[in-house]
This record gives structure tokens, sequence and C-alpha cells, in this order.
């Protein structure tokens, strides 16, 4: 299957479906620059100016209003029996005990779920996952049964005392044991196999073609580990059914509340107007919080059932074991080079992880994802592509941690061959893919997977980290300390990242089609509201979709309050993850505030009774052209439009813009790591980052860097540090944070940071989307450093986490001691 | 936290503590800094009925030199290591291994007492007193007595204490002119145990070591010396070759068990690299 049709025009043109006008701002040919472009003043703050989030005082005073913040009258709490086994029969669930407990109210189990049709959900991925078994757990620590009590104490003491009793089945923990379908996950299914799709893209005949003509050929397995987000909140909800009004508010972590609302009503039955989902405060969820979780359900069941509030707190421990994972995928792949070291081709074979039910938060019509931008920053003839999932009884997999749906994977893969390929050829990294980069002339570029890249140049993003680093200085260093038998090592990751989903014809979440909305409402005194349907979870969108306006508008950003999460007052829209609030949300707002100052020209033609032709916008006022002192501010307008506004304009200055993007937008950048590695323990240190990125024009420096630094601290994370382990019985050893090590200040390098600017010729303000682009970009450049350390020993690969045992293991096998 | 049901006494007495330890017996669990206990409570992996939380008893807490000894309260914080002009100047093997001990956060409340009564192999400061040769001195019904450290750690976390004697105090003899000493740990991130760790402390003259106690971390299932290892080490002129049998010979003795951190193979052999690291920093601090 491909994606693109070759013959098909740019998408670019596709935008005219939606909007009858072309954006300002829109061009296909872009320059890059370092500088950001600022208009307006700082009282302003529009686009470019560092604004100190507006959030943050909240937060920092400890005021900001997270699931367990709420507590409501009567409200009951709710805590689950967890199984012990990933993989056996149940046979019986005793609750007598747990039910004479003082304070106990119920105990929900799958049977009872079964007497409502709710014991099984859609995944997004429209298979199916168990709300509550009601024959055979599938992984350990999956939910069996919930407890509803007076105290979260008494509720826990009470799971206690639930009597499961179980028969035990054989595990599948290996995904290419699953393919022998020896052991079935999914009994419930029609075909009984573990095979769940099998999925390719490219040429795959111009692919061999280009492999049989190749001078070189680099092969290599690499296995991107299980991994969790860990974000510091857990999932949680508090929901409130109230049987006189019908109504069902459901506070919950959720990272797409619209698109719960619409799955939650066509599951319960429940008519939508009567759910309202209430996002609030999020404490982190890199695409943790998009799935909708067995407790969830669970959670609103109970209130239905009991006609009361109920709460449910994920504790830390069932976050790690329970909760969705990413990654997972086993890559074997081959890169071909032509005789002048060219590389031309690229094919993949990807076995993929996915746990016990297909639960990706991906479009339907990508199964792996945009896992296919594998061919990442380089020019080549051919590739192909083909990725087969399996189930296994682990639990689900496929959450895009920090990642637009499988373009971590598709990174690490392409620049760690890159990396391999120019160490085989003898050539420098460096120099390597400045010899393979796609040109800047070459844009927009079309890869052999069908991606249209809008924009980029990759080539003066790698200079600049190079220049910043002092890259020739540091080679040097290394050939003097590997004369002194000290291992020093380099390592450069060029990526290319896909954010941004829609467009709507080629992106949805189960049918619902991907774009993004935002609502702006100018009240009478000056002042803004604006609602979005993303929503939020540390980003600082507070900010930044403030400042957007406040370019368009000339209001200060200070003035413009931002609201998301409620699904009651916001606008409808898919929700915040793979990197997609600016590209999309952050479109609509441009979009929204064009249409407000389109209607407010009108009402300032009639109040400085000109002819609209003759205005002409300056920073926050229509002005009359030659006579700059004869204007009307945005403020003039606004109260104009409640008190004065002309006979055929009607009231109010208000827009709502729904805005379906052409194309996918292309952010990308150059890091380079620097590593020593102790010879005694394996240790690796990184002693330097240096991150250039480009997502086009910058919306606030100091919310872009806080992004990066953010993201790079959780690229190392998997680099050198987490793993979700399983046993031989699949028992998940990496429960707590004792065992499953996220990196803190102590390990992170010093983050040192910069920019190149190449906008998104497409995007109405040429932004790309950022928030991804450091987690994905940085695992390679740590491995590759590795690895470019111990080289000339011979190791050639190492899988992430690189921990100092593996490491230890590749020096003692090389015959270094210490 | 959510943890079973327990009663909670806070005595502001040691006797009275006593009293309470002596009545709940098993049932009772002493609360110091809680570092240990509330994770494991919060597990429910321990579900004692009774806490008896001592931070309300004065003169549990304090760092002093006295008689030849630092005495270190059992109260003490690790943090009051930490910021100790005494054990910073004069006990390098106490002030290293005090900087390593899980997190700033957690040292701010965790005790150097519970550190040793909950003889877990896999804490810092039971290789750090063996290595010094520590006393322990207990109080119970029956009065105060002192425990030498190599006869305190009795199996996989269980100390030499009886059931109703509250640990109160810990005695480091102050070490002889020309001695030294160093703790170094690897660990996988801050916070986490080590996987391994060796302390050593020794007494040179000129290049010959005249006496030396090394001792390991988290690779045996009871806290331990390396007693090959010393014997290796005390009476010889230090070479890099001696210095390499010395970590031969610990990374020999160790029974590491194989986990996350590591395999028995890689574990005994950063053991080994670790104790000559720790050796040669040692005997740089005594010169």
């Amino acid at each position: 299957m491909t994606y693109h049709d070759p013959g098909k025009p740019k998408q670019i043109d596709d935008r005219n479906e939606y909007h009858s006008e072309k954006p300002e701002g829109v061009s296909s040919q872009v320059e890059t620059t370092e500088e950001i472009r600022v208009t307006t003043p700082p009282e302003i703050s529009g686009m470019g100016h560092r604004m100190k989030r507006k959030e943050d005082p909240r937060f920092l005073q400890g005021k900001g209003n997270y699931i367990d913040d709420i507590k409501l009258p009567g409200m009951l709490y709710m805590d689950i029996v967890r199984s012990p086994y990933a993989h056996a029969k149940i046979l019986n669930i005793d609750a007598s005990a747990a039910l004479e407990l003082d304070g106990v109210l119920a105990v929900i189990t799958g049977k009872d779920l079964e007497a409502h049709n709710l014991h099984w959900m859609p995944t997004f991925q429209s298979d199916t996952q168990m709300v509550l078994p009601t024959d055979k757990v599938i992984y350990y620590a999956q939910e069996v049964c919930a407890v509803i009590a007076t105290s979260r104490y008494i509720a826990a003491d009470a799971v206690e005392l639930v009597q499961v009793e179980y028969e035990p089945l054989e595990p599948v923990i290996d995904p290419f044991e699953a393919l022998e379908d020896r052991v079935i996950v999914r009994e419930d299914k029609e075909v009984k196999t573990n095979r769940t799709w099998h999925w390719e893209t490219g040429d795959k005949d111009a692919t061999d073609k280009v492999f049989r003509e190749a001078a070189h050929v680099v092969k290599q397995y690499m296995y991107l580990p299980r991994i969790h987000v860990a974000s510091i909140e857990t999932c949680g909800m508090v929901a409130n059914y109230n049987s006189s009004t019908g109504k069902m508010q459901l506070y919950m972590t959720s990272q797409a509340p619209h698109a719960v609302r619409t799955v939650f009503a066509l599951v319960s039955g429940l008519p939508e107007q009567k759910i309202q989902v209430i996002s609030p405060d999020i404490g982190g969820g890199f695409g943790g919080k998009v799935p909708v979780y067995p407790g969830y359900v669970v959670c609103a069941v109970a209130s239905l059932l009991i006609g009361k509030p109920v709460k449910w707190i994920e504790d830390r421990s069932e976050n790690l074991q329970a909760d969705s994972f990413a990654r997972d995928y086993h890559i074997n792949a081959e890169l071909a080079a032509d005789a002048d070291g060219k590389i031309v081709g690229l094919r993949v074979d990807t076995l993929a992880d996915n746990g016990c039910t297909d639960g990706q938060a991906s479009s339907s019509k990508f199964p792996a994802g945009l896992y296919s931008i594998c061919t990442g920053a380089y020019d080549l003839k051919a590739a192909h592509v083909s990725v087969d999932s399996v189930y296994t009884t682990k639990p689900t997999g496929g959450v895009a941690y920090r990642c637009s749906f499988r373009v971590t994977e598709a990174v690490h893969m392409i620049e760690r061959m890159t990396d391999i390929l120019a160490h085989d050829l003898g050539i420098d990294p460096a120099e390597y893919r400045l010899k393979n980069f796609i040109r800047p002339d070459q844009f927009p570029y079309r890869s052999p997977t069908g991606w249209e890249y809008d924009s980029g140049n990759y080539e003066a993003a790698l200079k600049k980290a190079m220049d910043m680093i002092g890259y020739d200085d540091l080679r040097g260093e290394q050939a003097e300390k590997r004369e002194r038998g000290e291992l020093m090592g380099i390592g450069i990751s060029s990526f290319v990242e896909v954010v941004g989903a829609g467009p709507s014809k080629d992106f949805d979440i189960l049918g619902i089609k991907m774009f993004d909305s935002a609502e702006i409402r100018i009240h009478p005194t000056g002042k803004a509201l604006a609602r979005f349907g993303t929503k939020s979870q540390g980003q600082g969108h507070e900010t930044t979709y403030a400042q957007i306006i406040a370019e368009e508008l000339g209001l200060p950003a200070a003035d413009i309050e931002i609201e998301e999460g409620d699904t009651d007052t916001a606008p409808y829209g898919l929700g915040t993850y793979a990197s997609r609030s600016t590209p999309t949300a952050g479109a609509a707002a441009v979009m929204a505030a064009r249409k407000i100052k389109a209607k407010a020209k009108k009402i300032a033609a009639h109040l400085l009774e000109v002819n609209e032709d003759d205005l002409e916008w300056d920073v926050n006022k229509w002005q009359v052209k030659g006579s700059p002192e004869q204007a009307k501010t945005i403020q003039d307008i606004a109260f104009a439009a409640y008190t004065n506004h002309p006979d055929d304009v009607e009231a109010g200055l208000e827009a709502t813009d729904y805005y379906n993007p052409p194309n996918l937008t292309f952010p990308f950048g150059s890091y380079i790591a620097v590593v020593d590695i102790d010879k005694g323990t394996g240790v690796v240190k990184v002693r330097r980052f240096v991150a250039i990125d480009d997502c086009g024009n910058i919306i606030n420096p100091l919310v872009v860097e806080g992004q990066i630094h953010g993201g790079l601290t959780q690229g190392l994370a998997p680099a050198l540090y987490e793993e979700i382990v399983y046993d031989e019985n699949g028992t998940c050893l990496t429960g707590t944070l004792a065992d499953y090590l996220l990196p803190t200040a102590v390990e992170s390098p010093k983050w040192e940071t910069g920019h190149t600017i190449t906008p998104s010729p497409h995007h109405p303000i040429g932004a790309k989307g950022v928030g991804e682009s450091p987690t994905v970009g940085a695992p390679p450049a740590i491995a590759n450093a590795v690895v470019d350390a111990m080289w000339h020993l011979g190791v050639r690969h190492i899988d992430i986490p690189i921990t100092p045992e593996k490491v230890w293991k590749a020096l003692r096998e090389a015959g270094v001691q210490d | 936290m959510i943890t079973g049901q327990f009663t909670y006494f806070a005595p502001t007495t040691i006797e009275e503590a006593i009293q309470l330890l002596d009545e709940h017996g098993f049932e009772a669990k002493i609360l110091a800094g809680g570092q240990s206990l509330i994770p494991a409570m919060r597990f429910r992996l321990s579900q004692p009925g009774v806490i008896i939380d001592i931070n309300g008893i004065d003169g549990l807490s304090g760092i002093r030199e006295e008689d030849g000894n630092l005495v270190i309260g059992a109260l003490t914080r690790e943090s009051m290591l930490e910021g100790s002009h005494l054990v910073q100047s004069r006990y390098p093997l106490l002030a290293d291994a005090a900087t390593v001990i899980a997190d700033p956060v957690v040292r701010n409340m965790a005790t150097v007492g519970g550190n040793i009564a909950h003889a877990d192999p896999a804490n810092d400061h039971p290789a750090v007193m063996l290595a010094y040769n520590a006393e322990v001195t207990a109080v119970g019904p029956n009065g105060a007595r002192t425990i030498a450290i190599d006869d305190f750690f009795v199996d996989f976390f269980e100390n030499a204490m009886e059931d109703n004697e509250i640990l109160t105090e810990i005695r480091i003899p102050t070490p002889a002119s020309n001695s030294g000493g160093a703790y170094i740990k690897l660990e996988r991130k801050v916070g986490d145990y080590a996987i391994s760790a060796v302390a050593v402390q020794l007494t040179m003259n000129g290049d010959t070591c005249i006496a030396a106690r090394i001792a390991l971390t988290n690779v045996n299932p009871v806290p331990m010396r390396a007693e090959n290892a010393e014997r290796a080490l005390v009476g010889m002129t230090v070479t890099d070759d001696v210095i390499e049998t010395v970590g031969e010979e610990a990374g020999a003795e160790c029974d590491p068990s194989p986990d996350l951190r590591g395999s028995i193979d890689y574990k005994r052999d950063i053991t080994r690299v670790l104790t000559k690291r720790a050796i040669n920093l040692a005997i740089e601090r005594a010169h």
C-alpha cells in the first residue's frame, strides 16, 4: 500500500477545499535564517517574544487543579484488583469478604459489565480491548475487578480481601515466539492467530533492484525497547453521574477530551450532549493519556450504577505496569550505497510487539504510524518498509511516546544505519551526512515512501551544530585519547520529524477526521477569551496561543485568556499529541484572528468614515493609508463592535475556525553528543550535547527551549536508562521508579541548544511544531557516540538502553581491561 | 501512600519507646527517617500493627568526637553528615558515603541509625561501618550494650539486636595517623542502590600498608568484609600488582545475585575495579 499517488497535484493546493483564501504568509519558497522574527512590542508580546508562561504562577504556587485535587460531595473511591499472572483463566471471583468490610459499596467484575455489554471496548486502532475480563487475563497487572468504597484506604483494604481463583496458562512474551501461534493470546478472535496485520510501503521491486546494483550494503538488527511515558501525574478520573439530569461529568486525565466524549457516547449509548469530559490541569501526557484505559470506563460505570461521584487515581506501579507502552519494535534494516558512497536504498523488515491488543494511537490508514518517514534526511532512490504486528501476553503497546506515531523508531534506525555505513566506508559521519542530505533546492521533496517534505535545510543545521560543538577539535582530541587507550566518542543524529496530523483526508481517530479548532471572542473592553480543541499537558498553550493571537490582532497576550479541555465549552478538536497543536489549532487561531481582523476593518472604516480599501493594518490598529494619525486600535474597534457597529454588520467580535492542514509539517535538526566511556565499569558519560532544532518560525523561544530541554532528557532516558522488562513468566520487573530509571538533572548533561529557522511554507505563520523533535532525535546521537568510541574495537552496534553492563561486555569481549 | 491500618505511638523518652517495643514485640516497627519502612508499607510488603515514632525523643541526634571515637546519634540525618566539618575533614570514607546515599531529598529525612539497623546489604552504611570497625550501642529493658559491627549483621535484613532493643549510637574509632579511607559506589542513576560499592579504610607506613579493612555493598546477601582482599593488602608494599590482586580477591569472594543491575560476572568484575580505585584513593588520602 502506498500513501501518496505520485500523479496527484501537490497537497498544498488542497487548502482551497477548506479555505476560500490562501492565507497570508504562505509561499512555496522559504529561506533559512537564524534570526527570530519579532514584529510586536513587548507590551503586546506577539510571536518571537520570550514571554514567561502565563500558567506558571499557579503551578509554582501549588494552585494547579489536577484530577486528584477534585473533591465532590459524597464522592466514593475506586481501587482495582489486578492479575498476578500474565496469562491465566479466571475460575472464580469471591468478593464476599470484601463486601463485608464496613464502607465497601460494590465490587464490579467483568460479568457485571457483560450484563450491560460494557466488558469490551474499542481501541483507537479499531481493535478490541477488555474493560474487565470474564474468562481470562492476558497481561500481568491486568484489571480483574474494581472495589468501590467510601474511602481510598477502605478500597485498598478491600482489594486485599477479594479472592480470585486463577488457572495459570503459558504466557507468550517474545514476539518471535508469538508468531508460531503455539500460545494464542486472543481466543476471543475468530481466527486463532497472534498475527495482527502486515503492512508495507515503498516500491519493493525498485528497492530490490537498487540493492542488486549497490556497491556497499550494511545490515543490522536492532531492538527499540518497550518504554513508558511515566508522566509525573498518573492517570485518573472523577466520574459524576447525576441521575436526575442524566448528565455524566467525566473529569479525566485526557489529551483528547472530545474524541473521548464521542467514544464514550458510542460505547455507552449515553447521548453525547449528556456527556461532559473535563480535562483539568494535566501533569504530563506524552501520548500516555491518549488511550482510554479500563479504569476510566469502570469508574464511569460505577458512578452510573451507584449515582454518586466516584474517584479513581492510579498509583505509580499501576501506571507503570498496566497502562499502554511505547516502542517495542524489532527492526532488521539494510542500507545500500553506490560506488561513490552515495546512499541509494533502504530495506526494512520490522516486527511490532503490540501486546495484547492493537491500541496504537495512530490513524487507521497507517497501522505502523508514520514509520515510513524512515528514509530520513537522505535523498534515496528507493525504499521498502514492511511491518508485521503480533499479540503477546503483555499490556497494550503503541503509545506514541512524545513521538508522532513511530517516528522515533524510524529515526533511530536510519541514523544508526547511516553511521554504520559511514564507518564501514571509512568516511567521517558528519561528512557522510553532508554528502547525502536532501539539498535545500529539492524542497518540497517527495520521499521514496511517498511523503512530501514541506521545507528543510539539513546542511545548515548540521554545520551549525558542528561549529557550536567544535567538531574538528573534538575529532583531534578523540584521536589523541585513543592513542592513550581512552575511549571517547562523537555521535550525530540529523533527524527529520513529521508532525501535525491531519490532513483530514489521511488522518482520523476511529473515523473522526483530524483537524483542530479555535474560537476567539473579543469582549467590549478589548480583552479576549479563546478556546481550543487541543489540551495542554505542560506545553504552554496558555502562553503561546495568546502570543499567536496577539501577533495577529495586536491585543496584548496578557489580555487573552486561553481555555481548553472542557468539551461543553471548547470547540470540537482532536487533542494534543504528535506535536500537532501548533500546526493545527495554532493555525486555526491565526485563521480565526484573521476573520476577526476582517470584520474589524469594516467597523474601523465605519468609525473613521473611510472606505475599507483606504485602510492598512499596523500592529494593533487599522489606520488610514498616508494618514496614520487617523486610526482605530483593536480595543477601540472591540468597544464599537458592541456599541457603535455599522448597520449592515452584526454585533460582536468573535470567530471560530476549524483548520485542516494541507500537509504535515517536517521539523528537523542536527544533534551532536560527546561521550566518555569508563573502561572499568562500562559507564557512559554524556560530556556534551549540542542540539540545533529547526521548527520553522518560533512563537516563544523560551517555551521552545523548555520543550527541547525536556525532550532531550526524555531522549537521553531510553538511550541509557529506561526499559520495561518482563521475566519469563511475563511479570513486569520494572513496576516502580526504583527500577524504571528516569534520569534526573544529575544524569543529564548541560543541554546546549540553538536553532535555524526554515519556515513551513504551508502553515499560516510558518511554524512547524517542536515538542517531540528532541525525544525523537536524541537517542541515536548518544548511541552513535557510544559506538563511535568503540568502533575501532570491532563494535558495530549496541541496543538501547546502553547500560554499563552492555558496554562492559562489549569491551571485555574486545579484550579491553581495566 | 495507601498503607494498611496501624496504631501510632510517639514516645518522648527512650524508656517509653522501649516499653512500647517490649509490649508490642514483633508487631511493632520503629519509625526513624522512614525512608525504607514507608516504601515497604506503601506496597503493603510490611504491615506493622504498631508504629513507634522515635523522632520526638531528644538526644538521639548529633555528631561529636569523644574518647577517641566519632560518635553519631542514631537519629542523625544523612544530610547532617554532609554538613559536618568534622566528618568532612577527618572521616573521608564517611564523607564519601554521605554524598551517594539515595538522593538529597531522602538524605534530609533518612537516619544513620536506620540505615544500619535495617541490615539491608544494599544500604551504604553497613560497609562503611564494617570498614571503620565501628561499634553500635543498643538500649533495651536491661540497659545499654555495645555490639561490635563485625557481629551486628547476622543475616539477610537481620541484625544482632533483640526485638525490644533500640539502636541509639554508632561509634567510629578515630583513625590513626597516616590513615585514609574511601567509598566508591557505582549506581545506575542517582538514588539507586549500588550495583556494587567498596569501602576501604587503611593505614600506611611509607609504601607499606600496615592495616586495612575492606567492605562491600550489595554484592552479598549480608553486608560483608572482603577478608581475602584485606589479607592480600595488609603488610604488603603496595604496587599496582598488589592492588590488582586485592581487587581480584574482592571480586572473587563476594556473592552477588543477578538482577536488573547486572549479572554475577559483571558485579564481580566491577567490584574488582572499584576495589582498586578505592584503595588508590584511600592511599592518596593517607599520605
